[in-house]
């Protein structure tokens, strides 16, 4: 039997859950020795190829493409971990939800007052994904079967998690690694 | 003091005075009954009901209920922790608490109770409901996303401070906090000092200029859970 596989990613995210996740230091070495990474930013691997036993999910879904992203992992992973704030509530992609899209979308690209957008649109290329009426949280698109919250979450939440998951433990963090901030 | 009665909790017999509240006589018998609204300085308002337990099945708010004789009450049994959890969540979901960047986060009493409870995140859907802030006040700013409407800056400003700086206005999910004044915060007689800025559990009511001057780590919930004092007189 192979190593186990990884997949991770950053949705909407600010990336410093994978900075987190290198975080763990030398423990990186022991980690590669246990399993093999499949797509994520570490290895620049762009779809996922095989069965993943565990897939950590950073960022919540802003555009149509998290969606897209988020579905495929949820098909190809056997867990899913929401990996931070932005995973589990939106964070602070998700300030913008009490905004209308278009009040949004106008302040970025028409009004605001640093502006300089000599076409005087939105940009609307269909090559931009579309963006969603609002941020939502990994686990109200599709299930998550386990939440690590933290701005970022600790590097030992994650290693916890981790070892947890790939012996087939449930995950119970201790009370210093539940932390929202 | 009055007459002693005895009544349980979690099958403990507990002695109290006639006239307490389940939450003091309990606390008193150093167990600890989570609480969000209560205060020790503060009247009782039985409005944020994380303190419920059952008293002979039926479920009431520990903080407001008289001590009976006799009475057999269920604070830290699965089915009362199971409400309590519901209740904390749905605080979650319905305002807007971004603990990532709030000044109050380590030191916040509704944070401080998911950590308790070992809450990784809500079962339910986010409202991100829309919610004003005033900051006109010179040293002091209310920021509602983070309000738990728990009624302690009312119960303060009235009752403590003998102002009346906040009041509750609107009902239902329209229901947030305004002030006596014409206009905003700044119009109010509301001073720095005032009882009423020092209890809010949560983020809401800070005081200005005082943001994250507690390092991470040495911030009151960071290694212990919320009611550990309470507890930990216990076991001397």
């Amino acid at each position: 039997m192979g190593k186990p596989i990884i997949a991770t990613t950053s949705l909407a995210g600010c990336f410093g859950c994978h900075m987190s996740i290198l975080d763990i230091d030398d423990r990186i070495l022991k980690l590669f020795e246990l399993i093999d990474f499949d797509r994520s930013p570490i290895n620049d691997i762009k779809h996922i190829s095989q069965r993943c036993a565990v897939g950590l999910v950073e960022g919540g879904c802003a555009n149509e493409e998290n969606v897209v992203v988020l579905q495929e992992f949820r098909q190809n992973c056997d867990v899913l971990v929401s990996v931070g704030d932005c995973a589990t509530m939106g964070g602070i992609p998700a300030l913008r939800n009490t905004i209308s899209l278009k009040e949004c979308l106008d302040e970025a690209y028409l009004n605001g007052p640093t502006v300089f957008n000599a076409t005087g649109k939105v940009p609307d290329s269909e090559d931009i994904p579309l963006l969603l009426n609002k941020v939502y949280p990994c686990h109200e698109v599709v299930k998550m079967d386990y939440h690590l919250p933290g701005c970022p979450p600790p590097a030992d939440a994650i290693w916890e998690a981790l070892v947890a998951l790939l012996n087939g433990k449930p995950l119970e963090l201790p009370y210093e690694l539940i932390k929202y901030d | 003091m009055g007459d002693k009665i005895t009544f349980t909790i979690d099958g403990k017999d507990i002695e109290a005075d006639a006239g307490q509240t389940i939450l003091e006589a309990a606390e008193a018998a150093h167990m600890y009954i989570p609480r969000l609204c209560a205060h020790p300085d503060l009247q009782p308002y039985g409005s944020c009901r994380v303190c419920t337990v059952l008293v002979d099945g039926r479920p009431q708010s520990a903080c407001t209920q008289p001590v009976a004789a006799g009475a057999v009450v269920e604070s830290g049994t699965d089915k009362v922790t199971e409400i309590r959890r519901q209740i904390i969540e749905m605080l979650f979901v319905e305002g807007n608490h971004y603990c990532m960047f709030c000044e109050k986060s380590g030191n916040c009493e509704l944070q401080a109770l998911a950590y308790r409870f070992g809450i990784t995140a809500p079962r339910y859907p986010y409202l991100f409901p829309h919610r004003d802030l005033d900051a006109t006040h010179p040293d002091v700013f209310i920021d509602r996303n983070r309000c738990v409407l728990c009624g302690r800056c009312v119960r303060a400003s009235r009752d403590v401070d003998g102002k009346n700086v906040f009041q509750f206005v609107g009902r239902g999910p329209e229901k947030r906090i305004a002030f006596n004044s014409e206009a905003n915060l700044a119009g109010t007689n509301l001073d720095v000092m005032d009882k009423a800025v020092d209890v809010c559990p949560v983020g809401a009511i800070l005081r200005k200029r005082e943001g994250f001057r507690i390092p991470v780590g040495r911030r009151a919930y960071d290694h212990v859970p919320i009611g550990s004092d309470i507890e930990t007189t216990a076991a001397k």
